[in-house]
């Protein structure tokens, strides 16, 4: 077990490297571009310009500058955009960070929860109207554009509703930290966690009803049958636990991407400044010390969601426990 | 009489109409006596018995008829009713060892749920009975056996492990649904073997169910013979291997290859195939395969009669 663990974890070292190397390569070794001036911010002097390349490495070879920005990435943290203007990149990335997880967090929480109960109740209830119901409202919150559904959302709770007795709890938009202000933090992310949530139990909701059905048509169910369980037994002990390894794969991605950036729309729309906005501001500047970081940021949060979807399926099937 | 069907006709509602998988069906079971249903595919023998279980859960079906088990009637039971005495006093060993046990549950575990579910003891007293009943279906290694998962076992020794979860609750009646079809030869006559000294032990009357007139002649007290949904002969097991009346009987045993004496070049084979259950003729259903098919066969059905040993064919009750 433990020997499984240690060589994941050197798997996720692989791959964080190879995702380094190649955004690296992308930004860094493109032929014509000259980052060093890029990093330097506009109208740097020259000697500016000079101190960044030597820092940097740009005039060595390539390896040597991979190695130089990881070292100011993840050793030294001093890695800085736009130098005449001292724009530090490592705090940037960690005073997103909370941001971001708590915005996804609280919404898989959310959408997890609910989206199993929707798709117990569906498989349970197969081809009634109640059923039919859940999957109809499942496929409004898929075809619902997160950012128009925040803003419709902004629109009741900011806006029009908001002095009524339903909303006038809801604070004005942006982030708080938890150890400010604990309530606070929590006020300001219902809406934005019930907005992105939304989508995801739609998709979920629908993905474990189908699971759920398959699996009802194994062999063993009727074993189970016969064995004279309880429909209820049945459902939860035999027919649910199989169907988790679908709903837990597409968890993992779905969690790691939206943890990594994809969050960016919700963000926007409630002025959350995470990751997301982080990245897509980055891009806008062509900022390429703050994309580097962010990146690996991400591919890393990608790659650990990954390895927790591994252990978990372990935890659920016990026929990949063998290898 | 441990069960009594009489009468039973389970159809199903389709696309392309009404099909009645089961047209009819009638026999008795005595105490610990071992009835072996024969037949091939799509003739009815498993809807049957799934019927019997109250296992038929497609809600396109209907059954009718009369299924009674101790004298009690069993079609139109409350499910609750039914779930009692499912598992407990009629259990159920499939036909895919491979699939018909939970990948994700210890074995032990899942034979202890059963027992769990239809009496009241402890958790550890549920393991113990689990440990004496892997014992007694010849795993080496009980113990050890309970902790392993299904996909760890040899599809000989699942099925071990799903004739003592069958056997878990003592039950009074135990249909056995093609048990060896999936199993190497070998393993086969084990598992006949086992059912065979289990019978002698629990004093479990058990339905049989097979294709294979082997198992049958090794096992069987009384052979039922269908065909496309109706019971075609029916007798003990020395009547129809000595004496063989149905057409249908005839052919399935002229197409076992003998032991002793010269083998013929060609085993013989019945020509045509078993006829669709959306058209089924208006006469005997086997009529268009049959070598001895006259007039009557055309315009009606044949009954079965109520002998001991009875065969559903004009000619016979016409000799």
């Amino acid at each position: 077990m433990i020997y499984a663990i240690l060589r994941r974890f050197g798997q996720m070292l692989f791959v964080m490297f190879g995702i380094s190397v190649i955004v690296f390569l992308i930004f860094f070794a493109t032929p014509g571009a000259d980052p060093a001036a890029r990093i330097a911010g506009r109208n740097a002097s020259s000697e500016v310009l000079a101190a960044v390349r030597h820092s940097f490495g740009f005039d060595q070879p390539l390896y040597v500058q991979y190695t130089r920005m990881m070292e100011k990435i993840f050793v030294t943290g001093d890695l800085t955009s736009f130098v005449n203007r001292g724009w530090k990149v490592v705090p940037a990335v960690m005073d997103s960070i909370p941001v971001t997880l708590s915005l996804v967090f609280g919404a898989a929480v959310l959408w997890v929860m609910v989206s199993i109960i929707i798709g117990i109740v569906a498989a349970a209830t197969r081809d009634s109207w109640l059923d039919k119901l859940l999957m109809a409202l499942g496929l409004l919150g898929i075809s619902m554009p997160v950012y128009w559904l925040g803003e419709v959302m902004n629109l009741i709770t900011q806006s029009r509703y908001h002095d009524s007795w339903a909303f006038s709890w809801v604070p004005p938009l942006g982030y708080k930290n938890f150890s400010d202000d604990p309530k606070g933090w929590f006020l300001t992310l219902v809406i934005p966690w019930i907005t992105l949530a939304i989508l995801y139990i739609g998709i979920y909701g629908r993905v474990l009803r189908a699971a759920i059905i398959e699996s009802m048509q194994e062999d063993y169910i009727r074993t189970a049958r016969a064995k004279g369980l309880s429909e209820a037994r049945i459902l939860f002990r035999h027919a649910l636990r199989t169907s988790l390894i679908a709903f837990v794969t597409l968890f993992g991605l779905d969690f790691g991407a939206l943890v990594g950036g994809s969050a960016l729309l919700t963000e926007v729309v409630f002025g959350l400044h995470g990751i997301g906005k982080l990245t897509y501001d980055a891009l806008q500047n062509l900022d390429l010390p703050m994309i580097m970081a962010t990146v690996m940021y991400a591919s890393m949060f990608v790659v650990i969601a990954n390895a927790v979807v591994d252990f978990i399926y372990i935890l659920l099937d016990p026929r990949l426990r063998a290898s | 009489m441990i069960l009594s069907v009489r009468d039973l006709r389970v159809s199903f509602r389709t696309h392309d109409g009404p099909v009645r998988a089961i047209d009819g069906v009638s026999f008795d079971l005595g105490e610990s006596e071992i009835l072996g249903v024969v037949g091939e595919s799509g003739s009815g023998k498993t809807v049957s018995l799934l019927a019997v279980m109250g296992l038929i859960t497609d809600p396109n079906a209907t059954i009718e008829g009369s299924i009674r088990y101790k004298g009690r009637e069993l079609v139109g039971l409350p499910p609750r009713e039914l779930r009692r005495l499912r598992g407990n006093e009629i259990a159920m060993i499939f036909q895919d060892p491979m699939t018909a046990l939970t990948p994700v549950y210890m074995i032990g575990w899942q034979i202890a749920e059963q027992i769990r579910a239809h009496r009241g003891v402890s958790k550890s007293k549920a393991m113990e009975r689990v440990e004496q009943l892997l014992a007694e279906v010849n795993f080496p290694n009980p113990h050890e056996a309970m902790s392993r998962y299904p996909h760890q076992l040899s599809g000989g020794m699942r099925q071990r492990a799903v004739i003592a979860m069958a056997l878990s609750c003592d039950p009074a009646l135990l249909v056995a649904d093609e048990p060896t079809t999936a199993l190497d030869v070998t393993v086969q006559a084990g598992i006949l073997d086992l059912v065979r000294k289990l019978r002698a032990k629990h004093k479990s009357a058990v339905v049989f169910i097979t294709h294979d007139m082997g198992v049958v002649s090794e096992l069987a007290d009384r052979v039922m013979v269908m065909y496309a949904g109706r019971v075609v002969e029916r007798g003990t097991r020395t009547e129809l291997f000595s004496d063989p009346r149905h057409p249908y009987t005839r052919a399935l045993l002229g197409s076992i290859p003998p032991l002793t004496g010269q083998k013929p070049r060609r085993l013989p084979a019945i020509p045509g195939s078993p006829p669709s259950l959306l058209r089924l003729p208006q006469g005997c259903a086997f009529g268009p395969r049959c070598p001895v098919h006259y007039e009557p066969c055309e315009a009606s059905k044949p009954g079965l009669g109520s002998g001991a040993h009875a065969a559903a064919c004009f000619r016979v009750a016409q000799a």
